[in-house]
């Protein structure tokens, strides 16, 4: 059963990202403003097209890839955060001189492989699609090759990543020698069958501590403070949106998948995961003066947040998730255009401070970033609180209230650096002023805070966003049903 | 005696741990994290190849090409980023790489 029709968006990607290569290559003349305009073309078809054949509930390619509700979801915003990247990066890239056709390439391939891993129904598939991701952002990370900053963050993601896929590899070969298979519906069945041995859940540690790295869970964090801070700002901002969701949904298409029945062996790991990850993104954020690292802490903080629902290992646990990350993504991508409108006339500027007295000369430019600060924190009106919300309440239902308790008061931490940009955005002097940004940015900043000003969007969250988490969430536990 | 399962366990086990503490005990030169690095994945593959004959299922073996191939290909971007790096930098010594801490 090959079912080309199910796995058509990533044979899109494929095909696509090939055949731009060829085109960019062919020529000396810079090609990179049409082929990006094309990647994102190719893009917006993905994310529609993987949600429109999506439906086809099947596996492809014997087993190996999988087409539900929940990976159609994640694919299609995947595809959106991908195309706004993209969006975003070309006037950066035009400015620093760094405008080549391989940066819409790469980031063509890297959506490919994550596309791999969320419909990863088989190990083998797994590990492909999590090598072909990394290795495409390992290239965006050092795109700046003049730099020192970009070819250290470079450097310093390959090394810690491919040390992470060192241990997820060996994860994989534990899991595979004691269950006897890759497949992860066989695999469930031999939980199930044979109960549970050592070599399974060292091979499970293994395996979650690998994607740990991925979405970067402390203690496996170390990493992203530099990278973000290293790697061209539009390369930061793709980093912190789609490859987050992607291994997230891995995450929780393994342990709800092939690992659902026991739920009481990963859930300490999770829940270590997420208590680490939200006090260490809180903390280390206080002291941080760049506005991408401070993002970077923040993002580590959020990951813990995302994690906090899976923990509980229920269906209402997975629409938690899936709810959370998806208002995380809309608000990730606004701050980061709105960090990419910080430019004066000598070039770009990242530090906090920069950005003292910006009411006075920015008025559109403060809205949009107090909006997107409030809403990390978690302030009632705005999503960002529903978010925590349905992120919060399937763990207090599983009888884990004392991870909530520890999640809110890493939360009220937390809402000290937000506050303090609010404040010196707002009252402090004023200090440089930014040039006009290109509508883009403006308009990409503007739409995402305005969707995060929840009235607007509350009759779609509460019906038809609903049904589609909601189908999303329990593709995932008919999995667990239809093993034998 | 007959070298069971377990000895190959055994050893890949042992060449994982090596290579982990090569990574982080080692503060001279980026080359022999690389190094570490294929010695963590040639661990795996016979990890993987002891378990394929063990359970007669050819799944296994096919991983490990699967594993070298992606090995390679992660070797070259590697290599070609420690290129970038020394360029910018002038040398690729571990305890240099702080520009940016932590």
């Amino acid at each position: 059963m090959i079912n080309p029709q199910l796995i058509a968006p990533e044979i899109l990607l494929a095909v696509s990202a090939s055949l731009l290569l060829g085109f960019g290559v062919s020529k000396t003349t810079n090609r990179a403003p049409i082929v990006r305009i094309i990647a994102i073309a190719i893009l917006l078809i993905y994310s529609v097209l993987s949600y429109v054949l999506g439906s086809i509930d099947d596996t492809a390619f014997n087993g190996a890839l999988v087409g539900d509700a929940f990976g159609r979801y994640v694919k299609f915003f995947i595809g959106i955060a991908a195309a706004f990247g993209l969006l975003l990066a070309g006037n950066y890239l035009e400015r620093e001189k760094l405008d080549q056709y391989e940066f819409s390439v790469l980031t063509l391939y890297a959506v490919l492989g994550m596309s791999i891993m969320v419909s990863a129904n088989n190990l083998l598939a797994l590990y492909i699609g999590v090598e072909m991701q990394a290795l495409a952002l390992y290239v965006m990370a050092a795109f700046n090759r003049d730099s020192l900053r970009a070819s250290e963050a470079g450097l310093k993601y390959f090394v810690l990543g491919a040390l992470s896929s060192g241990l997820l590899l060996y994860g994989i070969s534990l899991i595979y020698g004691f269950t006897g298979s890759l497949n992860f519906t066989e695999i469930g069945a031999a939980v199930k069958a044979n109960g549970l041995t050592r070599g399974i859940v060292t091979g499970l540690v293994f395996l979650l501590c690998g994607l740990g790295f991925k979405i970067s869970a402390a203690p496996f964090h170390m990493w992203t403070p530099d990278v973000y801070e290293g790697a061209p700002t539009p390369v930061t901002g793709f980093f912190a949106a789609a490859p987050k969701f992607a291994a997230m949904a891995l995450i929780t298409r393994l342990v709800m998948g092939p690992f659902g029945e026991i739920t009481d062996q990963w859930q300490q790991v999770i829940i270590v995961f997420a208590v680490m990850s939200m006090f260490i993104g809180a903390i280390g954020a206080l002291r941080q003066t760049n506005i991408k690292r401070l993002m970077a802490y923040s993002s580590i903080a959020n990951m813990g947040y995302a994690l906090v629902p899976l923990a509980a290992g229920t269906i209402a646990g997975v629409k938690g998730m899936l709810i959370f990350m998806t208002i995380y993504i809309i608000t990730v991508i606004g701050v980061f255009a709105c960090i990419l409108q910080m430019r004066i006339r000598d070039g770009m500027v990242e530090r906090i401070s920069d950005l003292s007295g910006l009411a006075k000369t920015n008025r559109g430019l403060t809205i949009a970033l107090t909006v997107f600060m409030l809403s990390l924190m978690g302030i009632p009106p705005l999503l960002g609180f529903f978010g925590k919300l349905y992120a919060f309440l399937p763990a207090v239902d599983a009888n884990l209230i004392w991870l909530v308790v520890l999640a809110l008061v890493a939360s009220v931490i937390g809402a000290f650096y937000y506050l303090r940009i609010i404040k010196i955005m707002w009252f402090d002097e004023a200090d440089l002023e930014f040039i006009e940004p290109v509508p883009a940015l403006r308009w990409t900043s503007m739409i995402a805070a305005i969707l995060l000003i929840a009235i607007v969007i509350i009759p779609v969250v509460a019906g038809t966003g609903q049904a589609w988490i909601g189908d999303a969430a329990e593709s995932l536990t008919a999995f667990a049903a239809n093993t034998p | 005696m007959t070298i069971g399962l377990s000895h190959y366990l055994i050893v890949a086990a042992i060449l994982f741990v090596i290579g982990v503490f090569g990574i982080f005990v080692n503060r001279k030169n980026v080359i022999i994290i690389l190094m570490c690095i294929e010695l963590i994945l040639l661990a795996v593959n016979i990890n993987f190849v002891a378990f394929s004959t063990h359970l007669g299922d050819m799944g296994g073996q096919i991983f490990a090409l699967f594993v070298l191939t992606v090995a390679a290909a992660e070797a070259a971007v590697g290599l070609a980023i420690l290129v970038v790096y020394f360029r910018n930098r002038g040398n690729i010594a571990v305890e240099d790489i702080d520009l940016m801490k932590g």
